[in-house]
């Protein structure tokens, strides 16, 4: 008992106080920042790169630093979650306040019904277990996501919503809709990671079955390969709280 | 000779290698008493070639032989009704090429059409099923699981998977002429160095591409950070799927630092973006090196403690002994590979077997643990994450007395009708990645074999007349890849 206690005392305190403006180290690649008219759009493995006028596409990219000699600068900006699929295209010159501006456009109604709690279910859809395991880690004692009322749940009976990581495989396409379908309403539905909102590195592939993103409204974007536990807890909470 | 004889990183052409009839294969598999490490069919025209790939752990060298199918040929005697390591392999060529093993004794889809497939059922009295998946409780990969039980008892586990299949394989073929690292870090999130590593090594002795020694080092560092990183991970996971609380926080919040190091030197948690073909991106200086060590030092400590009030505790150790036990003779009749096999007493650790001279170099004893039940499995983790904590700050001593580029230009052109093996041993075990390139030196087919593959019957194994309640217990000291198995 002795011993445990001293464990616990030793370990002191590990949570990061203030989630919202939390530090993130320097050379985290987070938002892009594009320097060049010209891009050489042949150095991007999945397609997120255009050339003439250029823009990036967050729904693609995985934050690889490809780009990075040739033309394109990272910073460490974290808050990339968007509500518009548009949103995530940045363009030339364009900075974080601007993007951050038009990133998150909420309703009223998000925040009256799930501002003080959102259960959430999640369905790996073809997904590397990259964001599975960043979207566990939200839970652990450093980010604690608990804290702002945002769960993750073992039923969809139980959730306001689903999170979709993985580029949904045709043999996950049915369990998928049987999900949404068992989530009651009203319901949300949040993208998180390049897999999902675009299908990222495996965007050709002939496995996939995407029609659920047609059939259904979605939410929320959050890119990143994989999303980092920052960028997923501010995404959900400025969504639900702005 | 039936068979040709290569070693890990080495090309060999396509011309060389032998072919033989099944039986010729079947009986030399009998004589040479080896390890199946690769079983794959090509198509060639109309026929299909059969590549069958053993490795001799105790020498560190690989057999390689195939067999040709002609178009009219669509079944063989099975080689899994007397050898059970054929078992998935089989069910992996017959859904791909449609050439039937007769007399397989369990065949069933892999990959595909799960829907179409009637599970294995027991009848009785108070016999009943539990169907699991593939949306667990928790967040996880999908998976289905059917449990056989009497009561509370376990007397069988029926594992279906497949629905993670993103065709990885054909994306790779289809893909650009350019190298694809991005792809094969997401191939299985968990081990993005182990699988990088092993697609750069592939291609970089298909394109007789040599790196700096720097660069060999860091993959290395970060090889082992990635092993530390996600055995304290899942340390956390055992403590926590026996609701000892404090141990899955406290090894949550250390296996932190681990990543969160890794993101200082590769912008990265896991380590993407790290390495490409002909080196790698990012340096690390003396600055970071002493970082490195002293969080090293900081993890070491806490896992220490940790471990030893954990396993102090009576409560922890009658969940963890004899739960979930798989002996030596059912593991290395599997095939076992890994982590998962050291733990029940099989002595194959591909770092040291296949002589990767950076590990063999450091004089170290391979770690292994016996009993084959859950507490083997977390306490041989534990063993390897301080055994990697040396090999870390061995390597880190070796790269500061090294000095010079950490990346070079890789050669596009890839060596014609060549064949080559790499094998890296990822946290899980062995991650197998084959290359075949045509006469113009294009890529024809790319095997990989995560070490799940081999490891998943294992689980149903350990699980077997244990109590239903104690099988996340299991799954998460096995801790196997779906997708690494679905590709």
């Amino acid at each position: 008992m002795l011993d445990t206690l001293k464990l616990k005392y030793f370990q002191g305190k590990q949570y990061i106080p203030d989630i919202k403006n939390a530090s993130m180290k320097a050379q985290f690649r987070g938002f892009p920042v594009i320097k060049s008219d010209n891009l050489d759009v042949t150095v991007c493995p999945v397609g997120a790169l255009k050339s003439s006028p250029s823009s990036i596409d967050l729904g693609k990219c995985t934050l690889c630093g490809a780009c990075k000699g040739a033309g394109v600068d990272f910073t460490n900006s974290y808050k990339l979650a968007t509500t518009q699929r548009e949103s995530l295209i940045i363009t030339k010159d364009m900075t974080f306040e601007d993007y951050e501006k038009l990133a998150i456009k909420s309703r009223k109604e998000i925040k009256r019904v799930f501002g003080k709690s959102l259960k959430l279910r999640q369905v790996s859809a073809g997904g590397c277990n990259g964001c599975e395991m960043e979207l566990n880690a939200c839970s652990n004692c450093n980010f604690d996501m608990g804290r702002y009322g945002i769960d993750f749940v073992a039923s969809p009976r139980h959730a306001d919503g689903i999170v979709i990581t993985g580029p949904i495989t045709k043999n996950m396409a049915y369990a998928l809709e049987d999900c949404y379908n068992s989530t009651p309403d009203p319901k949300i539905v949040i993208l998180t990671g390049a897999c999902a909102i675009s299908g990222g590195v495996f965007q050709n592939s002939v496995e996939l079955n995407r029609e659920f993103l047609d059939k259904y409204p979605i939410d929320l974007y959050i890119p990143g390969c994989p999303v980092h536990p920052l960028t997923f807890i501010n995404g959900v909470l400025d969504f639900i709280t702005k | 000779m039936n068979w040709i004889i290569t070693e890990n990183n080495n090309r060999i052409n396509t011309n060389d290698i032998p072919t033989i009839s099944l039986d010729e294969i079947k009986l030399d598999f009998c004589k040479l008493n080896l390890r199946l490490l690769a079983f794959f069919g090509k198509q060639e025209y109309d026929n299909v070639r059969l590549f069958v790939v053993l490795s001799d752990d105790k020498n560190g060298k690989l057999y390689i032989t195939s067999t040709l199918f002609d178009k009219n040929v669509k079944e063989y005697e099975s080689f899994t009704q007397c050898y059970s390591q054929f078992h998935n392999f089989e069910r992996e060529f017959y859904e791909e090429f449609k050439i039937k093993p007769l007399n397989h004794p369990w065949l069933k889809p892999l990959r595909k059409n799960q829907d179409k497939y009637s599970f294995f059922e027991m009848r009785g009295d108070e016999v009943h099923q539990v169907a699991v998946g593939p949306i667990h409780a928790g967040v996880i990969e999908p998976g289905h699981f059917r449990f056989m039980c009497h009561g509370e008892k376990v007397y069988d586990l029926e594992i279906m998977l497949g629905y993670q299949h993103r065709g990885v394989e054909d994306v790779l073929l289809k893909g650009s002429s350019r190298f694809n690292n991005r792809l094969m870090e997401s191939v299985c999130g968990d081990s993005v160095i182990a699988y990088n590593m092993a697609y750069s090594q592939n291609m970089e002795t298909l394109s007789d591409t040599k790196i700096p020694i720097r660069s060999e080092i860091i993959r290395r560092i970060a090889l082992e950070m990635e092993r530390i990183a996600v055995h304290i991970g899942d340390m956390g996971a055992i403590a926590g799927d026996i609701a000892y609380q404090m141990g899955a926080s406290i090894f949550g919040v250390t296996r932190t630092l681990v990543i969160n190091t890794m993101l200082e030197i590769t912008g990265s948690r896991f380590g993407r973006g790290l390495i490409d073909v002909g080196g790698v991106n990012f340096d690390i200086d003396e600055a970071l090196s002493s970082k490195i060590v002293e969080m090293l030092e900081g993890v070491a400590k806490t896992v220490d403690r940790t471990t030893k009030v954990m396993l102090n505790s009576p409560t922890v150790i009658s969940r963890l002994e004899r739960t979930g036990v798989v002996s030596t003779e059912t593991a290395k009749a599997l095939g076992a590979v890994g982590m998962a096999a050291r733990a029940s007493g099989v002595d194959i650790d591909s770092r040291f077997d296949l002589n990767d001279k950076w590990y063999t170099s450091l004089n170290l004893v391979k770690p292994f643990k016996a009993t084959g039940d859950v507490y083997s499995r977390f306490k041989l983790r534990y063993k390897e994450i301080k055994q990697s904590m040396k090999i870390v700050k061995a390597l880190l001593t070796k790269l500061s007395e090294t000095k010079g580029d950490i990346k070079i230009e890789p050669n596009l052109k890839l060596s014609e009708n060549s064949f080559v093996i790499s094998v890296i041993e990822g946290w899980r075990g062995e991650v197998v990645h084959i290359s075949l390139t045509g006469a113009n030196g294009e890529l024809l087919r790319y095997k990989i074999k995560d070490p799940s593959f081999n490891n998943w019957y294992m689980l149903a194994m350990a699980v077997r007349n244990n109590g239903i309640s104690d099988f996340p217990l299991c799954n998460k000291s096995f801790n196997l890849s779906y997708c690494g198995n679905d590709l």
